[in-house]
């Protein structure tokens, strides 16, 4: 039997629940409604009557090849950002989960990158990884060119890459310890009976186990590349959406569009288009990924 | 088959220690059970042996080579844990081939000795199931085949047996046992159940914390248990124990105002000494009158076969095991009779068992001189 309290007055609940309501009102719906309204209409920059447009903007998103570089962009940017994030976030915690000396160390440090806030870590990497210092530097010395992020498209979008990686892969570490953790410590003792070595336990094993984990690590870090504030923070902060838009993620171009080109209109219905590409991507992975995953 | 040696195996966790230096040999073939309580340490020297834990210092060594730094995979072990570690992904094939995927044995080879192992266990039927669709039972075999579709040298058991259902364990036991008969690897069992024990030892190791008590068949550890501890552990119900000073003139012990009379052998030996003495409930003889320590019933368990009578003898606990004729009631007075050749007798502040073959030869002259003029 489950227990509960209820509440005598209807005024009471509705105060407790006001101000988050209103928050969730102000910053969530509205913006909402206003942006579904901007896509239909041709929304003046500087105030007056909006004029109803139809579907005239979708039209203009969609005929715009550069709109579709930027699709391509944000799909690769997340596919990639978020299997590198995993991958690394996994092999992280499996090492801690091996309990060697050290590892309550290691398992801090591992986490700390996500308190960093995505334009810093830009910010820092445009040092790091710049093309001019350091290693890259000598590199470069040797063979020319190989890394050069201002002039060549493909090397722009590693970077940005490898920043938005290097943030969120403590935090898939988090999830994905706490899950090697639950998988029963026998299972790995019996596969090492039963001659299994580190690496080939994880794959048989440990990694099978986590796919609850994995899976919504997938979901979570697919819809955090294409609309995370990190997403827009690092491109911002870094290459800008350069060189020649090769680094142009989606929420990028809809912020450029709004307040650069003051199109509030073709922002809107980019932003329409983001959202549903997010519900597809969403589907296909609860339609065929997740009938994949075993819940025990 | 293969002989397992331990030398001086000593484990600690950090500063605790929880092996003392264990130093037992077991013979190839010999089917080996260790019995002790929870925390003595059993189970640590079992993973000892199986790789999973490191050995603090000394050495165990499998067929004569020294295993210590070894990876479980290269000892040649395989193990049966306690709350089986299936693979829960995998089907019971799948788990039971595990092992032979690793080692890379190709597929028709490995078809064909799963389907010979699940014929063994009796699984055939249950190949293609996911563990989560088994019963206690049936987990429990796919855990041994598990262990036997390798055909290993020796097989480690964690108390497989402790997570089925009274009437499974005993089937399982005798399942076991047949196995070992069949297959003569070295087999060590883990376990804190003495009928587990006692039942499926060829030699049985009592520990308790992180020492080995003793060590022999297990009738041998039954009628002539080395210590207190032992005593009190094997058995249902428990040993009595009681506590004593063997008489100077008398060389009896008393208890409860009457005299115990000692095997002659040990008595004149033991005169003026502190002693504990055991005797087995079943060895005890209760009679509702004559002479004898005086007792009280407390209360009576009835097992069907038998009865086990609880009584206080000077405030404390006594057991007997009694016939269905004798007929006594909690309250009742009654008069036991403890046969001297039933008797066990250890010594008080060490609670080893004393043997008159260990005692001096010469024992008994000296101390009988001196005392005997002391009164």
């Amino acid at each position: 039997m489950d227990k509960r309290s209820v509440f005598k007055s209807v005024w009471l609940p509705i105060l407790f629940a006001a101000p988050q309501m209103l928050l969730v009102f102000l910053f969530f719906y509205w913006p909402a409604v206003a942006v579904l309204r901007w896509a239909f209409t041709l929304e003046p920059p500087f105030g007056g009557n909006a004029e109803f447009v139809g579907f005239a903007n979708f039209v203009e998103v969609l005929t715009n090849p550069l709109y579709w570089n930027s699709v391509m962009v944000s799909v690769i940017f997340a596919l990639a950002g978020t299997l590198t994030t995993i991958f690394i976030g996994l092999v992280l915690a499996l090492a801690a989960d091996r309990q060697l000396p050290g590892s309550g160390l290691f398992r801090f440090l591992y986490i700390l990158p996500y308190a960093i806030a995505g334009p810093a870590a830009g910010m820092a990497f445009r040092f790091i990884l710049s093309p001019e210092r350091g290693i890259a530097a000598s590199l470069n010395a040797m063979w020319p060119d190989f890394w050069n992020p201002a002039k060549y498209g493909s090397h722009a979008l590693i970077f940005v890459i490898i920043i938005f990686a290097w943030k969120w892969a403590g935090y898939t570490f988090i999830f994905l310890f706490a899950g090697l953790q639950s998988v029963p410590k026998a299972l790995t003792e019996a596969a090492a009976m039963d001659g299994s070595g580190p690496i080939r336990r994880a794959i048989d094993i440990q990694v099978p186990l986590l796919a609850p984990t994995l899976f919504f690590l997938l979901v979570i870090m697919m819809t955090e590349g294409f609309v995370g504030a990190d997403t827009f923070g690092i491109v911002h902060r870094t290459t800008n959406g350069g060189p020649n838009h090769a680094t142009e993620v989606m929420v990028f171009g809809i912020v450029n569009e709004a307040f650069q080109g003051l199109n509030y209109s073709g922002a809107a219905a980019q932003s329409i288009i983001l959202i549903g590409l997010i519900m597809v991507f969403t589907f296909i992975q609860f339609r065929f990924v997740e009938r994949r995953v075993h819940y025990k | 088959m293969a002989e397992i040696d331990i030398r001086a195996a000593r484990k600690s966790y950090g500063k605790n220690p929880t092996l003392h230096g264990i130093d037992l040999n077991f013979q190839s073939g010999e089917f080996v059970v260790i019995l002790g309580p929870s925390g003595c340490g059993k189970s640590t020297l079992l993973r000892m042996i199986a790789g999973l834990e490191d050995i603090t210092s000394g050495e165990i060594a499998i067929d004569g080579r020294v295993v210590n730094r070894l990876e479980p995979r290269e000892r040649g072990c395989a193990m049966v844990f306690q709350n089986y570690a299936l693979y829960p992904h995998m089907t019971v094939a799948g788990n039971m081939g595990y092992a032979l995927k690793v080692a890379g044995v190709p597929k028709p080879e490995r078809e064909r000795r799963i389907a010979e192992t699940a014929k063994i266990v009796g699984l055939s039927d249950y190949l293609e199931r996911k563990p989560a669709a088994l019963s206690g039972g049936q987990r429990q075999r796919v855990a041994m085949a598990r262990a036997i579709i390798r055909e290993p040298k020796v097989f480690l058991f964690d108390e497989p047996l402790s997570n089925l259902d009274a009437k499974l364990r005993v089937t399982m036991r005798a399942e076991i046992r047949k196995l070992h008969q069949r297959l003569s690897a070295t087999s060590v069992f883990v376990t804190h159940d003495q009928v587990e024990a006692m039942t499926l030892a060829d030699k049985l190791v009592v520990m308790n914390k992180g020492h080995v008590e003793q060590v022999g068949h297990p009738l041998d550890v039954y009628h002539r248990p080395a210590s207190t501890f032992v005593a009190s552990f094997i058995g249902a119900p428990a040993m009595n124990l009681f506590e004593s000073r063997v008489e100077v003139e008398t060389a009896s012990a008393y208890l409860g105002g009457a005299p115990v009379r000692l095997p002659s052998s040990l008595a004149a030996s033991l005169r003026g000494k502190d002693v504990t003495i055991g005797i087995r409930p079943e060895h005890t003889i209760v009679a509702t009158k004559g002479p004898g320590v005086a007792a009280e019933v407390d209360f009576i368990e009835e097992l069907g076969a038998g009865r086990v009578v609880h009584m206080l003898v000077e405030g404390e606990p006594f057991a007997a095991t009694i016939g269905e004729d004798l007929n006594v009631a909690p309250g009742d007075r009654v008069s036991l009779d403890l046969p001297l050749e039933h008797l066990h007798v250890f010594n008080r502040e060490t609670g080893r068992r004393i043997d008159p073959s260990d005692l001096p030869a010469d024992a008994p002259a000296q101390h009988c001189a001196p005392l005997l003029t002391t009164p």
